[in-house]
């Protein structure tokens, strides 16, 4: 690292990098430059004046957000002619601003309103009529109110620089020039509505958020985004039980501000009028709702009755469920009920992986790794369709620090803006390009592999091996599709694998075989909705079902128990990269129970017991237990990522390849919930589309 | 969309100009060149140059956006922009813009009916020294007076 530095900012003396913008090296020592124009990470735009500085030595005031530290450097940020100066940016700013306020979304927390507060800049000597727009929609998400624009471009970068969709420009000049959208007069994107969280003032407002609330009226969570497998880190904002709205203002997690239009906008199926709120039972061959003591005793006595006769029983586990929830299902399955058929829906193959990476260490990348890495391939997956956090974060990487990018996809996909080489291959075929891509691999001092569910198996192995010839250090990263589908992996939601990918020896049935099985006497299913794309082959199975809604699973079932969201409860998910993050509960539903409620009800039912069954005491229990999942409890208590170091030894067990399916889920759906998200439903007008498999 | 041998041979020689991957730098002289030509940025032009330039449709609406020498709408065959800014503003161009649309019987940005005359209202043109000014199509006439506009125009309209 190059020597620091030193300069002075009122009066105080720093230190930075050289190179370190003056707005940056302020910030780094707890200073504020204002700004409207600058953000971080994106390029300088020098278009608002608010960052002016006074530097000594220099005639005219500097923007700060610009203007690079340099030795011995005198910055004042505060002095009477710098404040004089904002006052009359302001001044400027408001000459066609409306100052409707009152009713503007974005007070309370406006950035143009703090700093007319801080500089007091509350008389303007502009009379003239104020220039007015009307407001336009531009999509169900976004409006646009010109009139409140002050044209910092925030929007437009974040758009272009950090999503590649570059649907935002702006046209006009001079007092009429404003924000556009791509197509003429609505927008055609992503809807990911980070444009409407980073504009400083009201002029971006959302679909979902607009005339709901205060800002201070509301509760913020910090939670995780339930609908990929990326693991962002999500903000709702509650009001009386009622999300109202999602983003990540503060940055925290592994995503930073980051979230695709599922993170911002698709949690209304929290409050779907269909949500289940009662537990059914069959009677009559008509699911009715009944009582939870009802319901649980139904649910008891079927289950000893079975258990006594040693008849089967099988269970299909949920990708959406915390760690907590899968690590006490699978417990309750194997302790309590006495089987091994417990399973659930793969999206890609990460057991073999583990197997093939037996003995080493720091093999598997974070997300922070495609951050920083020198390198990535992608294997299979549309990233910006399917995992657009990770597309993000290689996007990223190459805008600031020229990674290379290589792909083998099977159909056209935007990270071949920036991709160094781009291959087409069928799906399963992708290993066969490999050693075209292997002389520019060669040259990277490290690489991080991305791979989805097109390639598992002896794929992997064959993969690995691929990897190992490069000569490199090799990070790998395999893809899977939910929530918390890694956390079912690791919690041992598997027939011949323990949490911990710990191998039994007598492996039960699987999901394809508990489904085909004639002889099946209990089908429970948590979280999941197998008979969406199976059928169900034990006609006189008992079918209990926990669940949001009534997906087709639940309505075959006997009783169904009305299961909360994961945004409705606490405790843990893992995941696509291994990190765990810890679940806030923010809106409540009436009615419903968390799963991990649920199941421990039934096991105090049926007399079983599981130990504690809270969410925190399950986890410590999983740290304890769970190899590679002995993380920093404080970096999870505070609503960091943990990474967790799942390579051990080899996991001896044979992977079915057929058992692994991707959940062929684009940017706009997200499987039964995508289903209940109206916000979802209303935005499926994106340009991109998944390719076919 | 295709245009005229000449047009195409001026748009080959314009994008070779350029280094490799800055074609952008074509997009004003090709957009102002087609205007010409085609009359109006339409949108099937928009998609031309946008598929010649490599740039998107939205940076040459941004681009259309900005200069009001570039217009959605044809124009008259003779477009009269008469400078209202401060050199010609000083020396009556104000004046002369107000006798000019009563002359034509149009408001700023109109085309007559019979399609022959438009009339802008422009910033500078950069002919300072003999404002007032104007321009019509690419051609200036220079310390105009009202009379000198309506000889002008009768001159202009005996050209039909």
């Amino acid at each position: 690292m190059p020597d620091p530095i030193t300069l002075t900012i009122n009066g105080t003396q720093v230190s930075c990098a050289p190179g370190t913008l003056v707005i940056e090296a302020a910030k780094q020592n707890g200073i504020e430059i204002p700004a409207f124009c600058y953000y971080e990470g994106f390029s300088l735009q020098a278009a608002c004046r608010m960052c002016l500085v006074e530097v000594e030595k220099m005639p005219k005031l500097q923007p700060g957000c610009t203007l690079p530290a340099a030795e011995g450097m005198v910055v004042h940020t505060e002095s009477p002619k710098v404040v004089e100066a904002r006052k009359s940016t302001l001044e400027f700013l408001l000459t066609n601003h409306p100052l409707d306020c009152p009713v503007c979304d974005k007070g309370g927390e406006c950035e143009l309103q703090d700093m007319v507060f801080r500089y007091g800049a509350g008389e303007s000597r502009f009379t003239e009529i104020k220039h007015h727009v009307d407001e336009k929609q531009w999509s169900p998400a976004v409006y646009y109110d010109g009139s409140r624009c002050i044209l910092c471009y925030r929007c437009v970068r974040v758009c272009d620089e950090g999503i590649g969709v570059t649907a935002l420009g702006l046209s006009f000049r001079g007092v009429s020039a404003q924000i556009v959208p791509n197509r003429g007069d609505h927008l055609e994107c992503d809807e990911c509505g980070w444009c409407i969280d980073v504009c400083p003032v009201g002029a971006l407002t959302s679909g979902t958020y607009r005339y709901q609330s205060r800002p201070w009226e509301m509760n913020h969570v910090g939670t995780v985004c339930t609908h990929c497998s990326d693991g962002c880190k999500t903000t709702l904002s509650v009001r009386n039980g009622q999300v109202l709205r999602a983003n990540n203002r503060d940055r925290s997690g592994v995503n930073g501000e980051f979230l695709c239009v599922k993170g911002r906008f698709g949690f209304d199926f929290v409050h779907h009028k269909e949500r289940l709120q009662s537990p059914l039972l069959r009677k009559n061959g008509q699911l009715q709702p009944v009582s939870w003591s009802e319901a649980l005793s139904a649910v008891a006595a079927k289950f000893s009755e079975v258990k006594a006769r040693n008849g089967q029983f099988g269970v299909i586990g949920s990708t959406r469920t915390t760690n907590e929830e899968n690590y006490l299902l699978q417990k309750f399955v194997r302790e309590g009920l006495g089987s091994k058929n417990i399973d659930h829906h793969r999206t890609g193959d990460v057991v073999t992986l583990l197997d093939a990476l037996k003995g080493r260490t720091g093999a598997l990348a974070t997300v922070n790794d495609l951050y920083t890495a020198k390198a990535a391939l992608v294997l299979g997956a549309d990233l910006s369709q399917q995992h657009p956090l990770l597309a993000y974060q290689l996007r990223a990487n190459s805008r600031h620090h020229r990674s290379a990018t290589y792909l083998v996809t099977p159909g056209p996909v935007r990270e071949e803006q920036f991709a160094t080489k781009a291959l087409r291959s069928n799906p399963g075929e992708e290993l066969n390009l490999l050693p075209q891509l292997s002389d520019d691999l060669k040259q990277h001092a490290s690489l991080t592999v991305l791979y989805n569910a097109a390639i598992k198996g002896d794929a992997v192995r064959q993969l690995v091996a691929f990897c190992d010839s490069l000569g490199i250090e090799v990070k790998y990263l395999p893809l899977v599709d939910y929530s918390n589908s890694r956390g079912a992996l690791d919690m041992g939601l598997l027939p011949d694998l323990a949490p911990g990918y710990q191998p039994l020896r007598n492996p039960g049935l699987n999901a394809a075989q508990i489904l085909s099985s004639p002889d099946l006497d209990v089908l429970w299913v948590v979280g999941a909705n197998p008979l969406k794309s199976a059928s169900l082959a034990g006609e006189k199975a008992f079918v209990v079902v926990q669940d949001l809604f009534l997906t087709e699973t639940a309505q075959r079932a006997d009783v169904v128990f009305p299961a909360a969201s994961a945004y409705e409860k606490s405790g843990t998910v893992t995941n696509t990269t291994g990190e765990v993050q810890r679940l806030k509960h923010g809106p409540k539903v009436m009615g419903t129970k968390s799963d991990l409620d649920i199941i421990a009800l039934l096991a105090r039912q049926l007399n079983i017991d599981l130990g504690p069954t809270t969410p925190d005491r399950i986890f410590e229990q999983i740290r304890k237990t769970v190899h590679g999942y002995n993380v920093a409890l404080p970096v999870v208590a505070t609503g960091g990522a943990a990474p967790t170091t799942p390579v051990n030894g080899g996991v001896p067990v044979a992977v079915n390849p057929s058992l692994i399916s991707p959940s062929g889920d684009t940017l706009f759906t997200s499987g039964t919930l995508g289903r209940y998200s109206k916000m979802l439903a209303k935005v499926m007008e994106a340009p991109g589309q998944l390719f076919k498999a | 969309m295709t245009f005229s041998p000449e047009l195409e041979a001026r748009f080959a020689k314009m994008i070779g100009n350029y280094p490799p991957g800055r074609q952008k730098g074509a997009l004003i002289p090709m957009l102002l060149y087609a205007q010409d030509e085609v009359g109006s940025m339409t949108p099937d032009l928009i998609q031309e140059v946008s598929r010649r330039l490599k740039v998107t449709p939205l940076e040459i609406e941004e681009v259309i956006g900005y200069y009001t020498m570039l217009a959605r709408e044809p124009r008259g065959k003779h477009h009269i922009q008469v400078c209202t800014n401060v050199s010609c503003q000083a020396r009556g161009g104000e004046e002369l813009f107000a006798h000019a649309c009563s002359r034509l019987g149009l408001h700023n940005k109109e085309k007559s009916a019979d399609g022959q005359f438009s009339i802008e209202e422009v910033e500078c043109m950069g002919a300072c020294s003999w404002a007032p000014a104007i321009q019509v199509n690419y051609d200036f006439y220079y310390d105009m007076t009202p009379e000198k506009f309506d000889k002008l125009i009768d001159s202009l309209r005996q050209m039909q």
